[in-house]
């Protein structure tokens, strides 16, 4: 057995990029100095990731680092997508951080520095093929945000969120790093397509109270990172406390990090009628509490974090109906997991327009501020406005955000399809709560304005442009949803 | 492409690219002007829909019940099963005509009288919205595809409350949305029960319920069936409804009691019917005494109401109850009259919206206690309020007439203790209708003059004439010809309900 491996350079091009990037930014603010040198070699970096991802994913599924047929690097259609999409995410977030970083609130080297390696965390992500890949790249994306979060000078809620985050984080991965090990204690196993068969072919595996745990472990972790109730409690707090773009990038790219590994796990690794019925839970839960506590909120950002817990249980939604679809033909798998990442991917596009909208709105490096700090916004900057309402409807599930409405329609096609009606009727109900408050938001955008002086809004071209594209994006995945869903069904 | 495809395309294109150059134009009275013109090209393409070869062949085997005069299939999301499908026939042709010439008179009257709360150049992009939205209800043959359509019309229809609405008007509009929300995601789920138990979204091919199992029939049907129902709405769903025509401006009034309830209606008759009939046969006794509630309720209320624009909100609540009573028989009478009361009670409803507005505008109080007299002062308002009334309560020779009569003739003929007693006390309800807008004719127009009516001047706006002759006139025609209606919907009707057996 030859002891070298062959190593397919093409397939890794994207996370080459994307670690070269956090390079490159490293030596730029070490030699020129200069913040926004720093900032546009980072861009930049981030710009050919995302190029690097689509031109790699265009030619086809390429394999590398394999031990006989299982690959712990698998880079296909839908790693491509992942991999675009957290490198267009990091390119719009470190574009929305100029105004910040101008103020001088955050350092400009350490903080691109530390977004490029959350990027490469969330590029390799997407093509794991392993559980050890899975959750070194996992990491890899959260571990620089810890930092990231707390990066606010002279904030203490900066810092009080970034202990919360750091503690719940690490929380969970050591929990899914359990679940992992008991896991190869259970099935001698570490490929995720390896451990998928060996508990298809020995069902008696199941019924060990060991396999049952390391299930749950790894499940449980994941849900921590993806923000399900009742692993919830860090978000809001962490959203509200984080520099504004860093919340932006929290829900979501790291949000699409946390979908992805848990899809991978779901859908390759574990049995889908033992994670069925607690993904299920987890997404009714997760979503109506996140829907009627976020009807409770004052706070922009904290009514966008927990209307962004309500989302993760939407995305989660299809893979809970798996349990039902356990003994019917795979295509209505393949349509649950396609529904699943289709759903993600246009939430975070309306996610990050939702934020690029308030970053614009708000004065340069400030906070979220209360709803009441929005009102009569559209008054001043109608063009502005009218992209935070069009995130906000779009979010809501309606048009003209019609993005919103396909992803909905496609969560609830899914569910019907897998016979989970009930689910269904759920979804569509927290839908009708979730308007609720998406409502009292974008009204209090043409509200007559409060009677406080009104807050000068950033006056930057940059978030401009980042806000324009991500609603031209919206808008144009509103008309034509099958780009997405072609890519997610690959 | 041929005329009738081009016709499709431009009844929904026009209205939607209006819309764009309304938000595109500086000046407040030229846009407002740019869309009034766009809704009256609009109108024309809906009128000329009714070219062409319309010739039917209902009685060939293999014929499918749903036959547009013209169609028009375009793929647009192979991956949701939607496609850009589009078609019109005898059922659909009067209510997008209908809905095409509300927007008119609504675009023509903002030229005259832009409601306080915004700009008129908003209000009547947003109008050109709803339309898009409505006409594109109407026009669709594709399950997703009406889905998305009937989507469309609820955050612009909000906007309109929020924006331009009485002194209530904010939670007003947000019961409005949040009703309105919950039937329509009932309605996607419904939609997608039918698809994925169908394979397809085809209206065409899904009419008559052909390969649907009783259980998603039923299943189908009920929850369709309570989409359509707070729509309409059927009591007990109806309590949005007050409260939006009461907040909303004059012109949304009109459109949400002319069309906008229709929506639920054609969809119950078109969707919830066609495509699960076994579940509608299973549940129109249901579905006919919630109605004949309706009716009953909605009666019982206006007599006891002291607002005008409450108490004309209240008699839509009876005056649907016998539209869903029509469809609740299954018969062709009861269809057909569900049709014609939906078209009538759209022009007499909408004529109501427009006068009790006029009469709120000129006297600043729409209370039943501060109004009298006002034959007195202002005879020709007093007049057309007189006649409208009377077209509503059902006289005959009026359009309010055939679709309350024949709703109770298609009760009655359907035969057995239910359905009779069901069309005697939907007849009960049809004389409380009766007394209750006399009583309102009595308050109003009649006694000496108040306070609030006396500062009144006789004379009408001539935009106010011209808004208002084309309801009245076919208030009249309908009335005396009612085959205007009847006519182009007794093939389709009979198609239908051939499948229903």
């Amino acid at each position: 057995m030859s002891v070298v491996q062959s190593v397919d350079n093409v397939a890794l091009l994207p996370a080459y990029l994307a670690a070269g990037t956090a390079v490159l930014v490293l030596l730029a603010d070490l030699l020129v100095a200069r913040g926004r040198v720093t900032l546009a070699t980072a861009a930049v970096g981030a710009a050919a990731t995302a190029l690097g991802a689509v031109l790699v994913g265009a030619g086809g599924e390429r394999r590398t680092f394999c031990v006989g047929p299982d690959c712990s690097y698998v880079f296909g259609g839908r790693a491509a997508l992942v991999a675009g999409v957290v490198a267009l995410l990091t390119l719009g977030v470190l574009v929305l951080s100029g105004p910040l970083l101008r103020a001088g609130q955050s350092p400009t080297g350490e903080y691109c520095f530390l977004l490029a390696c959350s990027m490469t965390g969330g590029v390799v992500l997407g093509a794991a093929g392993d559980l050890i890949t899975l959750i070194v790249a996992l990491e890899t994306l959260t571990l620089p945000l810890y930092v990231l979060v707390g990066l606010r000078r002279g904030s203490l809620a900066s810092a009080e969120a970034a202990v919360t985050f750091f503690v719940v984080s690490v929380v969970a991965t050591t929990l899914t790093l359990l679940g992992a090990a008991l896991l190869y204690a259970a099935t001698g196993g570490l490929h995720l397509g390896r451990i998928g068969a060996i508990l298809a072919d020995r069902p008696d595996l199941l019924d060990l109270p060991l396999t049952t745990a390391a299930v749950a472990l790894v499940v449980l972790g994941l849900a921590f990172k993806v923000a399900a109730v009742p692993f919830h409690a860090w978000a809001p707090a962490t959203y509200d406390g984080a520099p504004l773009p860093v919340a932006a990038y929290l829900s979501t790219a790291s949000k699409l990090g946390g979908v992805v590994a848990l899809l991978a796990v779901v859908q390759y690794a574990l049995p889908a009628d033992v994670t069925g019925p607690v993904l299920a839970l987890l997404a009714v839960l997760t979503m109506t509490v996140g829907n009627l506590v976020a009807l409770r909120q004052r706070r922009t950002v904290r009514l966008l974090a927990w209307s962004s817990v309500a989302q993760a249980g939407y995305i989660l939604a299809p893979l809970g109906a798996l349990a039902l679809t356990a003994g019917r033909a795979a295509d209505a798998r393949t349509a649950a997991y396609a529904a699943a990442v289709t759903y993600a991917v246009f939430f975070v596009v309306l996610e990050l327009a939702a934020f690029a909208a308030v970053v614009a709105l708000r004065p340069a490096g400030a906070d979220g501020g209360t709803v009441d700090d929005l009102r009569g916004a559209a008054r001043r900057h109608p063009w502005r406005a009218a992209a935070l309402g069009l995130a906000l409807v779009g979010l809501a599930g309606l048009p003209p955000g019609l993005v919103g409405l396909f992803a909905k329609v496609t969560v609830v096609r899914s569910l019907l399809d897998g016979g989970a009606g009930w689910l269904a009727v759920v979804v569509a109900l927290n839908a009708v709560i979730g308007l609720a408050y998406y409502l009292r938001l974008t009204a209090a955008l043409w509200a007559a304005p409060a009677g406080a002086p009104a807050v000068v809004a950033v006056r930057a071209r940059t978030v401009g442009v980042v806000l324009a594209v991500t609603t031209a994006a919206a808008l144009v995945l509103g008309f034509a949803p099958q780009l997405v869903l072609d890519l997610a069904a690959r | 492409m041929r005329l009738g495809e081009f016709l499709l395309v431009a009844v929904l294109a026009l209205p939607a690219l209006g819309a764009l150059a309304v938000a595109a134009t500086p000046r407040d009275r030229a846009a407002r002007a740019v869309g009034t013109a766009v809704a009256a090209l609009t109108l024309v393409a809906a009128a000329l829909l009714f070219l062409g070869d319309r010739t039917w062949v209902t009685h060939a085997a293999d014929a499918p019940a749903v036959r547009p005069w013209h169609r028009l299939d375009l793929p647009w999301v192979p991956g949701l099963d939607l496609r850009l499908h589009l078609g019109v026939d005898g059922i659909s042709w009067p209510l997008v005509v209908l809905t095409a010439l509300l927007t008119l008179l609504c675009c023509g009257y903002t030229m005259w009288k832009v409601p306080d709360g915004g700009s008129g150049r908003a209000l009547v992009a947003l109008l050109l919205v709803v339309e898009v939205g409505i006409l594109g209800t109407f026009l669709a043959l594709d399950l997703v595809l009406f889905f998305v359509f009937f989507e469309v019309v609820l955050l612009p229809m909000y906007a309109i409350i929020a924006g331009w609405g009485g002194a209530d008007r904010r939670r007003a509009a947000v019961k409005f949305a949040l009703y309105t929300l919950f039937g329509s995601v009932l309605l996607l789920v419904g939609v997608f029960v039918v698809v994925s138990a169908a394979g397809t979204a085809d209206i065409v091919a899904l009419t008559g319920g052909t390969g649907l199992s009783r259980g998603t029939q039923l299943a189908a049907f009920t929850l369709l069936a309570l989409a359509f129902a707070v729509k309409s709405p059927l009591w007990p769903l109806h309590s949005w409804l007050p409260d939006a025509h009461t907040q909303a401006p004059t012109v949304g009034s009109v459109v949400l009691a002319g069309v906008l309830l229709k929506m639920g209606t054609y969809g119950l008759i078109r969707i919830a019917v066609g495509v699960a009939p076994e579940g509608a046969r299973w549940a129109a006794p249901v579905l006919g005494v919630l109605a004949v509630t309706a009716i009953l309720v909605g009666s019982l209320v206006c007599l006891a109401q002291r607002e005008l624009k409450r108490l004309i909100a209240y008699s839509s609540v009876g005056h649907m109850g016998f539209v869903l009573l029509g469809v609740a028989t299954l018969t062709t009478t009861g269809i057909q009259a569900a049709l014609i009361g939906n078209v009538a009670h759209g022009v007499i409803t909408g004529l109501l919206f427009f006068i009790a507005g006029a009469v709120r505008d000129r006297t600043h109080t729409g209370s039943l206690d501060e109004l009298s007299g006002l034959r007195e002062t202002a005879p020709r308002l007093a007049g057309l309020l007189g006649f409208a009334a009377v077209a509503s309560l059902g006289l005959p020779g009026l359009a309010g007439f055939w679709g309350e009569a024949f709703a109770v003739v298609a009760a009655v003929e359907v035969g057995g203790a239910l359905w009779t007693t069901l069309g005697v006390l939907a007849a009960v309800g049809g004389a409380l209708t009766a007394a209750y807008l006399l009583r309102l004719l009595r308050r109003v127009t009649h006694g000496r003059p108040s306070a609030a009516v006396g500062r009144l001047t006789p004379g009408l706006a001539g935009v106010e004439l011209v808004a208002w002759a084309p309801l009245v006139l076919l208030a009249l025609a309908v009335g005396l010809a009612p085959t205007l209606v009847l006519g182009v919907a007794e093939a389709p009707v009979e198609a239908l309900v051939e499948v229903l057996r």
